[in-house]
């Protein structure tokens, strides 16, 4: 391969593996503090990609007063969802919360369906990210430069409510012990609600700039960057932010490769990704960066 | 109050059996299965619509009301299988409709050729759809056909030597047209220089795009489906490959052009139908029905969903029987059919013998540049 192919391909690689990071971002939060895997992730992303299609086409916003409405509604989503579906089974064993989480994926998925219909969308990407750009025979778009300032930006803003705010605090209390952080005065429902609203947000964010780098949106666009997220955050170690992040990028730097080295294996890349996904859990359970198993 | 409640159970009970045996009686069931969600969703709302401009058209056939069962296959080939089974079992249709593409049209077709219900693909074009299915039917042209027309272009029109191919696999359709044009591009003295694969849904195919780009190809055929179309034509615009880009007539869904934008200008393809070149009686009546029901510009799939309603009845009316074997045989013998796609003849294996139609995007709008024969 010559270097300047090889040099596009790692852009290719990092370009799409940043999206990934960025949405898994707030799937391995959930996880981190709830022990929930929230399925319906995906579909949260997705839901935050029509809140802005919408208000673009249908309320003729400028396109970033759209964004930041469409963040603000799918938090809120996020609040709700947690409120219909996940809070009535807090105390049933985890593995109905699990179940509810893909009940309310479908639910998002078909009822997506139903009121934006089946036909995939043009979302809008503006100008200012569309440019490209050349360096030394490597193209990229200007948007590549504005998803990992953006995805550090979120990290920022999710590290600093975690470990910097009094909610931060109930929020990792509440991943020891829920029952003890309850007994302690702490409004865990609400604690949780913010989980969610900051989770969606995330999820909304991600979605975004997903929808402007691959512009085509559809009620069940969320079902497969959902899953891919969900692998980069266990091969990050799930619950780990910044590790949500690299196994992000490891994995989009490894599809691009295998179909860059292997053309003819091209058709195998979503294989890769979940067969990353198996090994992880066999031999590494808690991901790269995931934390020790407490005896 | 509970009195009122059991009367109202009871009356809806009366009416729900009554429905359907009033039904069975006075009416033609035609089954129609569509993807109306998921990938391919354009290519079955579109080819609903048409069918249901052509009911309206022709409401009656032996002097029976039509009427019309929709099932959605979501664009999957279980479910495009369940609902030729519910279609069959549930509705207990005559003659069946559907679907838009191959993959989900093998799957429907032998449960209707087992039930000997005949079937009329407005557009799978695979061949193997209809191979060894005697109830299966098409009233569009085959991939053989549609390959070496490209490569023709490719080869004398474009003056291409070199060739790069990206398929979808996920696709029989797909997977079948790449190879029925590497083939003839060869055969005209053409060079495949690169094949990369892609699937339903992916979205990025930077990876597959760089690689081709450094084979230096001349010509970059795609026979996929819009979506996969509009964002490799992105994508390889943004990554500089500026070869012409071929494709098929799965391009033409207006979301090719909405979501593809100005990447996708010039890009040519073959395909079923162009309004410019319509010259029927029939297409005439169709368009203006269309275009004053739906308020939108008539085009391949919704003329072809029309066509397979309009053949279907054509052949009811000279079997003078709704029975499976009776259709089918006049099926079989569909001769100069002035249809809204053209002259259909329905040949060996039930397929259509039709010209095609050369088309490309120009200013945001699929324009008709020729039609050619087989």
């Amino acid at each position: 391969m010559e270097p300047t192919v090889f040099a596009q391909q790692l852009i290719n690689g990092i370009s799409l593996g940043s999206l990934y990071g960025l949405i898994a971002i707030g799937y391995t939060m959930v996880y981190g503090i709830l022990r929930l895997i929230n399925f319906a992730h995906g579909d949260v992303m997705m839901m935050g990609c029509f809140f802005a299609f919408y208000g673009i086409m249908m309320f003729s916003l400028p396109w970033w007063a759209s964004f930041i409405i469409a963040l603000v509604l799918t938090g809120l989503l996020g609040v709700l969802i947690d409120r219909g579906a996940y809070r009535p089974v807090r105390n049933a064993p985890r593995i109905s919360a699990l179940i509810t989480a893909i009940g309310v994926s479908f639910l998002l998925e078909n009822a997506g369906l139903v009121v934006f219909g089946g036909r995939q969308k043009a979302f809008y990407r503006p100008e200012i990210f569309s440019e490209v750009h050349t360096i030394g025979g490597v193209r990229f778009l200007e948007l590549l430069i504005w998803v990992p300032i953006i995805t550090l930006l979120i990290l920022a803003v999710i590290l600093f409510i975690i470990y910097k705010t009094k909610v931060g605090r109930a929020m990792r209390c509440i991943s020891h012990d829920m029952e003890t952080t309850r007994l302690m005065g702490v409004d865990v429902n609400r604690v949780i609600a913010i989980t969610f609203a900051v989770g969606s947000v995330a999820a909304a964010a991600g979605g975004i700039m997903w929808a402007m780098r691959y512009p085509q949106i559809n009620p069940l666009m969320g079902i497969i960057p959902g899953l891919k997220a969900f692998v980069a955050a266990v091969l990050g170690g799930i619950g780990n932010v910044a590790g949500a992040m690299i196994g992000g990028l490891l994995l989009g730097l490894a599809e691009i490769l295998l179909v860059a080295i292997r053309p003819d294996l091209s058709g195998y890349r979503d294989a890769i990704a979940f067969a990353i996904l198996i090994l992880i859990l066999i031999f590494r359970p808690t991901g790269l960066m995931g934390e020790k198993l407490p005896e | 109050m509970r009195k009122l409640f059991i009367c109202f159970v009871a009356l809806s009970l009366v009416f729900c059996f009554a429905g359907p045996t009033f039904a069975a009686k006075g009416t033609v069931k035609i089954g129609v299965y569509l993807p109306m969600t998921g990938p391919v969703a354009a290519y079955g709302q579109m080819e609903w619509a048409g069918v249901q401009t052509a009911n309206k058209i022709m409401p009656t056939v032996l002097g029976k009301k039509v009427e019309l069962f929709l099932v959605d296959t979501k664009s999957d080939k279980i479910e495009a299988a369940n609902a030729v089974d519910r279609l069959i079992k549930k509705n207990k249709v005559h003659a069946i409709i559907g679907e838009a593409i191959s993959g989900n049209t093998l799957a429907g077709g032998p449960i209707a050729d087992k039930a000997k219900i005949p079937m009329v693909s407005p557009t799978a074009t695979n061949p193997l759809v209809t191979q060894n299915r005697e109830y299966v039917f098409r009233v569009c042209f085959i991939d053989p056909f549609q390959g070496e027309m490209a490569a023709k272009y490719a080869a004398e029109k474009l003056g291409a030597k070199k060739a790069a191919i990206l398929v979808d696999i996920a696709q029989d359709y797909c997977v079948g047209l790449a190879n029925f044009f590497a083939k003839s591009f060869i055969k005209h003295g053409g060079k495949v220089v690169a094949t990369a694969y892609c699937q339903t849904l992916d979205q990025d195919f930077t990876a597959q795009l760089s690689s081709i780009m450094a084979a230096k190809p001349d010509v970059l055929y795609m026979p996929n489906y819009y979506t996969e179309v509009a964002l490799a034509c992105k994508q390889a615009a943004e990554l500089g490959l500026n070869v012409p880009v071929f494709t098929a007539d799965g391009a033409q869904a207006p979301e090719l052009i909405t979501i593809g934008g100005k990447d996708v200008e010039g890009i040519i393809f073959t395909g079923h139908f162009a309004k410019e070149a319509a010259a029927t009686e029939l297409a005439k009546k169709y368009i203006d029905a269309y275009e004053k029901d739906t308020g939108k510009e008539a085009s391949a799939f919704d003329a072809l969903g029309a066509d397979a309603y309009f053949v279907l009845m054509d052949a009811i009316t000279r079997a003078k029987s709704v029975k499976g074997d009776k259709i089918r045989a006049a099926l079989a013998s569909t001769k100069n059919f002035k249809a809204v796609s053209g002259i259909i003849n329905i040949g060996e294996d039930g397929n259509a013998i039709k010209s095609l139609v050369l088309l490309n995007v120009k200013d945001g709008q699929f324009r008709y540049l020729a039609t050619l024969n087989p």
